[in-house]
């Protein structure tokens, strides 16, 4: 378990120093997460080395964004102000993209893509 | 001591409500908020002892990448038409929500918040940092975004004459991340596994496009 979380955390430092120094704005872990798939594919870390671990962590992925969610409560005032900027773009958005991605990909697959 | 409570009550909450409109992050956040007004506890306080929750956010953001690398041959398959499918979607999203919060007179912080409000929360959290939005804020908007996919997406779906089930599962994954995964993994196997998928892709795609997109539509005015 701890070689597994090591191995995570090496991926997410290295994601967070590359971020930092080529001043890219994609967030660190994401390329964290890439450098775990470039890692598993070039058999640079087995598979069983991390999989426990990361099969914990992506089950409770849920429950870590309580306490950012909770933090919420400090922002009453702004969302009840801005509430309905808030709340049409985001149903109208929504969707926008099932429509898109959903009919796109169908299109796409009879087209035998 | 707070975190040992939260977690628990989180995990209790759970297994008692499995169905999905009482989405168990939605109940866990409501139950916490009134428990911190009731209790007049600030949040600051209860921070302290989130602390320890949140600061699994990053690692467990790099975790996606095992079920990523698993999927990579079906991936590779579908390549195309799941990345065009994707990223007509990813920008599409954003330049919809931007565009429309805007024009309704949404302040720049909270748009910035609203941004990559379709993506998976430790992914969206890491961009609106870099946006200069509230964490807090897009945390709350992300997941009321999964619950409203996971409640319409199916029905609305099913109204556009969706039946491919990779096309299913790739709407739901893409518009709702995790909600919307859950919810999509009740209409069977594939369309669970391909939104996981098109959860974790999103993520990627919306990091990547973001700062470009937002680049265009501050050129054209909208911000």
């Amino acid at each position: 378990m701890i070689k597994n979380l090591l191995i995570i955390f090496c991926c997410l430092f290295s994601g967070d120093l590359i971020s930092f120094l080529l001043k890219i704005p994609i967030p660190g872990n994401v390329i964290g997460m890439v450098l775990l798939v470039l890692a598993l594919q070039f058999k640079w870390v087995k598979l069983e080395d991390v999989k426990p671990a990361a099969d914990i962590l992506v089950k409770n992925l849920a429950f870590l964004f309580v306490p950012p969610g909770v933090g919420m409560i400090l922002y009453f005032d702004l969302i009840a102000e801005e509430l309905i900027p808030i709340s049409v773009s985001l149903l109208v958005s929504s969707l926008i993209m099932l429509a898109v991605v959903g009919l796109v990909q169908q299109k796409l697959e009879k087209k035998g893509a | 001591m707070i975190t040992f409570a939260v977690f628990f009550l989180s995990q209790k909450l759970y297994s008692r409500f499995k169905f999905f409109f009482f989405n168990p992050v939605l109940v866990t956040i409501s139950t916490l908020i009134l428990f911190l007004k009731l209790s007049e506890i600030p949040y600051q306080e209860y921070f302290e002892g989130g602390k320890m929750i949140s600061f699994f956010l990053g690692p467990s953001v790099v975790a996606l990448g095992v079920p990523l690398y698993l999927q990579l041959e079906e991936i590779k398959k579908r390549g195309k038409s799941i990345l065009l499918s994707l990223v007509l979607g990813s920008v599409l999203g954003i330049v919809s929500v931007v565009g429309i919060a805007s024009l309704l007179g949404a302040s720049k912080k909270v748009i910035f918040s609203l941004a990559p409000k379709a993506v998976t929360t430790p992914i969206a959290m890491g961009i609106t940092e870099k946006l200069g939005g509230i964490l807090p804020l897009t945390a709350a908007l992300v997941i009321t975004t999964g619950i409203l996919g996971a409640v319409l997406g199916p029905s609305f779906l099913r109204l556009l004459k969706i039946k491919s089930p990779i096309a299913f599962g790739l709407a739901m994954g893409a518009a709702s991340h995790g909600i919307g995964t859950a919810r999509a993994a009740e209409e069977g196997e594939l369309q669970g596994a391909i939104s996981g998928l098109a959860l974790c892709l999103n993520g990627i795609i919306t990091a990547i496009l973001m700062p470009f997109v937002m680049d265009w539509m501050s050129f054209l005015g909208f911000f």
